[in-house]
């Protein structure tokens, strides 16, 4: 006698559902499946209608994109929904957010009107700030590092020790300063804290935070005194022509508008 | 350890912790923010607690014991409870080195700012644990060196009914159910701080001892025989109680914590809320020192089991809820209620788990009412004895017979699998009666393929190393050396290997019995017993719990340094049979338990005669309910229908427009 998955109505998605949060503070050392874990039973208390698979152990049909590594706080992350019953997004919003632990906060969701939403994210802008690093420190690392037309750095994949290249990814290196109150130079190394501002095209191996790190370490020296804090600012389609990323829900947006 | 930071009492050291978490592995479980942790402004309240599972995030986070005081305390307007973990190595080397104190998760504060830490044992294996804590938190490991400026530190929890290993570390423990007892505690350190701390630190231990619930070691002298068998145990104070009592909690219904259960955002080892049916077990088995300690039984209603459910899965969005006792499916209404839960939650993807061991076929169709959504947990049994004779010894009232028609219910119903849980070094063993457990399990398999007609069905024998434990009727055995121990599983796994008809179908989970002796040291171990538990921490002790972390030689050597003047050593604690008149060191704690009936109890195991659960038969008079002025509390209360559930709306659907 085999056992057959229960019977039961499962409920097609009616609507998909693109949401945009962002990661911040402590809890930017919640890991992918951590935040897996929250974003579900969040959506339990929210009462989402989800959309769950078939079979003995049904799973909420939710896609997730190119999460942050743990320890990188994110203004831009990702993932979609599908739903049984028509939602409102701005409600959906409200209600996820106030679900979801401060730290974790729903940013933004639409109805998803187009496909291939995970191609739309074709680079993200990260945002390092390096304590205890001065501006004419940090601007001729990444000079150095800008100067040269490749720049390998190893990291531990499954299969053992990968080298790839990360300075074809780099769109683009910006070297700000918010150095003591005023932001002037020269108030001494132990509070000066250069700040970069690095968009990376979104490449396999992907280059990721710890892998630029490394990359100006080897590039020019460059070694914080202090972990950076690294921020992911954006994620979406490169302006062509530009080193700015555009809006991922924008063509969502425009479908929505065109049909109503 | 003394901080070069100037710091405000109750301030938080995130920022200090923060700088080291890039380097630890898992730094979630550092930082906090769980849904429905509480976070109270320091000067808004009288008593600060923290309290303290001292071990692993993961495994501490969900623990109900903690919870439950952490919310019953944080209700109170005077009252604050964090909650504080034991670091893992990686993150204890870097506070070392970089002076960050213990902390707590929810606001981040030092643990020596705090008035009290509660420190919960569920195990014996914690105490290292609890040793690494104080000390990061820069207040002395020993008792005697703290100061009016440290905290005072109370242990729970089952291990706390032997509180004398750890006598030395902690100022008071308490035994029994923890509700009222962190209310009384808070009430005295209130009044005491508020009258402007007389007599200082000593006067606020004073008056926790005078109420006769609160064990304060320092004012108790242990006297020794030259033979090393403790002479007396006596208060060197006037008014100081001969002999504490434990606190028993009545009526559940008025107690229902947690109300909002924590949610952790980093993975632990339950993944889902629990609500407690019940507490108290009267089964009388008699290597259990949980169904000794907690008498009598106490049931929850079906309706506050049901408005627990409910209240916690809207709090939560937990999609499984177990439903917890030491033998769930004893509660007298378990039918109504997992049949009008199961009703409930028909088609809402809430899963609802029994963790029960009963062999019996009721069991089986309480798993397939709870399972009729769909998801289904493993099928467990707990038959303990592998052989009829043991089973009568440890009055695990089971036969060969109900077993056999339970797993064939089971395997007949669909279940490919089950689990059965043994132990091994029970008093009067042979190897004969090991032996028995492959023999079970073989008729276990060859039922299994009759009731399921195939051959792929799976039997799991997990194996525990029995420990004696105080306060049952195996208080007085002698334990079974980590050799005996490691010889019976071995020639039982080779038997089980040998067969080639069933062996196959058989997996077998044991582990080696070392750790067992160490755990036997420190469960029925005196004060002596605290300076080799100081010895092995100072070596390098934590984490005795998890095998990668434990090392049995580090243990030895630590005995044999910290007993070498001692008439006592190792085996003296562990293998050796105590006689009835033998001072124990836990017997001037009073469990409710009348030593003469444990006694009784002990000689009708050795005459392999059983005793009934109270529950269903007259009194056996093993004192709990007299001594306690407590009673059962069963039902049934003739309620069988579940509340309604409060009508929610969900907000997130769009109008519908005409």
């Amino acid at each position: 006698m085999s056992r057959k998955p229960p019977e039961r109505d499962v409920a097609l998605a009616v609507q998909k559902l693109r949401v945009h949060y962002a990661k911040r503070g402590r809890l930017r050392f919640s890991s992918h499946r951590d935040f897996q874990r929250a974003l579900e039973r969040a959506l339990r208390r929210a009462e989402v209608p989800m959309a769950y698979s078939a079979g003995f152990s049904p799973h909420p049909k939710i896609s997730y994109a190119n999460s942050a590594p743990t320890g990188v706080a994110s203004e831009a992350e990702y993932v979609e929904i599908g739903v049984t019953k028509q939602c409102d997004p701005e409600r959906m919003r409200v209600a996820l957010d106030e679900a979801l632990p401060p730290g974790l906060d729903v940013v933004d969701v639409v109805t998803a009107a187009t496909p291939d939403f995970v191609n739309r994210l074709e680079a993200s802008r990260w945002r390092f700030e390096l304590p205890g690093v001065d501006l004419v420190t940090a601007q001729a690392a990444a000079d150095a590092f800008l100067a040269q037309s490749e720049v390998i750095v190893e990291r531990l994949m499954k299969n053992g020790i990968r080298k790839f290249d990360t300075r074809e990814a780099v769109v683009s290196l910006t070297v700000s300063d918010e150095s003591g109150v005023s932001g002037s130079q020269g108030s001494g190394a132990g509070d000066s804290c250069a700040i970069l501002e690095v968009v990376t095209r979104h490449v396999t191996p992907s280059v990721r935070p710890d892998d630029l790190l490394a990359a100006l370490r080897i590039a020019a020296h460059l070694v914080p005194p202090v972990p950076p804090r690294v921020t992911r600012l954006a994620q979406g389609p490169l302006v062509p022509g530009s080193t700015e990323i555009g809006d991922p829900f924008a063509p969502d947006r425009a479908a929505l508008v065109s049909t109503s | 350890m003394t901080t070069p930071h100037a710091h405000v009492p109750g301030a938080s050291i995130f920022d200090r912790l923060e700088a080291l978490l890039p380097f630890v592995s898992k730094p979630i479980q550092y930082v906090g923010g769980e849904l429905n942790a509480v976070q109270k402004p320091w000067d808004s309240v009288d008593v600060r607690w923290a309290i303290m599972y001292p071990d692993a995030y993961e495994v501490g986070a969900p623990n109900q014991g903690v919870q439950i005081l952490y919310e019953v305390i944080n209700e109170r307007p005077d009252a604050l409870a964090e909650r504080t973990y034991a670091v893992w190595p990686d993150l204890e080397k870097l506070m070392r080195e970089n002076q960050v104190p213990q902390f707590t998760v929810d606001s981040h504060r030092a643990l020596g700012d705090f008035d009290v830490v509660g420190m919960s044992f569920s195990t014996e294996l914690g105490y290292t644990n609890m040793l690494t804590a104080i000390d990061l938190a820069g207040v002395p490991v020993l008792a005697a060196d703290r100061d009016d400026t440290h905290p005072i530190i109370v242990a729970g929890g089952h291990a706390a009914f032997n509180p004398e290993t750890i006598a030395e570390f902690v100022d008071a423990a308490v035994m029994g159910d923890g509700e009222e007892a962190v209310l009384l505690i808070t009430d005295i350190v209130r009044d005491w701080k508020n009258e402007g701390r007389p007599e200082g630190r000593v006067g606020l231990l004073r008056r926790l001892a005078l109420t006769g619930v609160i064990y304060v070691p320092r004012f108790y002298d242990v006297e020794y025989l030259d033979d090393g068998r403790i002479k007396r145990i006596v208060p060197n104070e006037a008014d100081i109680p001969w002999r504490v009592r434990k606190f028993t909690l009545m009526d559940l219904d008025s107690w229902p914590y947690p109300k909002a259960p924590l949610v952790p955002l980093a993975e632990t080892v339950h993944e889902r809320m629990s609500v407690e049916i019940f507490r108290g077990c009267t089964r009388g088995c008699r290597f259990c020192q949980a169904g000794m300690i907690t008498r009598p039984v106490r049931e929850r209603s079906i309706t506050g089991i049901a408005e627990m459910v409910e209240n916690g899965l809207c709090k939560t969005g937990y999609e499984e809820v177990g439903l917890l006792s030491l033998s769930s499916a004893d509660h007298t209404e378990i039918a109504e209620i997992a049949k009008g839960l199961a009703d409930r939650y028909e088609g809402t993807e809430t899963a609802l788990s029994l963790p029960s061991t009963r062999v019996d076929a009721f069991n089986i169709d309480l798993a397939n009412e709870l399972s009729r959504n769909g998801r289904r947990s493993g099928l467990t049994f707990a038959p303990e004895g592998g052989s009829e004779r043991m089973r009568k010894v440890i009055n695990k009232q089971v036969t060969e017979e109900d077993l056999i028609r339970t797993v064939s219910a089971a395997y007949g119903a669909g279940w490919r699998q089950v689990k059965l849980y043994f132990m091994v070094g029970l008093p009067t063993e042979t190897d004969e009666d090991v032996m028995q457990v492959a023999e079970l399990a073989r008729e276990v398999i060859k039922a299994g393929r009759a009731a399921s007609g195939r051959r792929d069905i799976r039997c799991t024998v997990s194996i525990g190393g029995f420990v004696p434990k105080p306060h049952t009727p195996f208080q007085w055995a002698s334990q079974l050396n980590h050799e005996a121990t490691d010889a019976r599983l071995h020639k039982l796994r080779d038997a089980i290997r040998a067969d080639r008809e069933y062996g196959k179908s058989i997996g077998l989970r044991y582990h080696d019995g070392k750790p067992g002796i160490v755990e036997g040291l420190l469960s029925r171990g005196d004060r002596r017993v605290g300076r080799v538990i100081l010895q092995a921490w100072r070596d390098g002790a934590r984490f005795d719990g998890w095998s990668e972390h434990f090392s049995f030689d580090r243990w030895m050597n630590a005995a044999a340094v910290a007993l070498a003047d001692e008439p006592v050593d190792v085996d003296w604690f562990t293998t050796r049979e105590r006689q009835q008149s033998e001072v124990l060191p836990w017997g001037h704690l009073d469990s409710g338990l009348d030593a003469d009936w444990l006694w009784e109890d002990w000689q009708d195991s050795l005459s392999e005669v059983g005793v009934e659960d109270c529950r269903w038969t007259p009194c056996f008079d093993c004192g709990v309910c007299d001594q306690m002025e407590t009673e059962i509390q069963v039902g049934p209360t003739g309620v069988v229908t579940l509340p309604m559930p409060t009508v929610r709306t969900t907000a997130v659907l769009a109008e519908i427009d005409a």
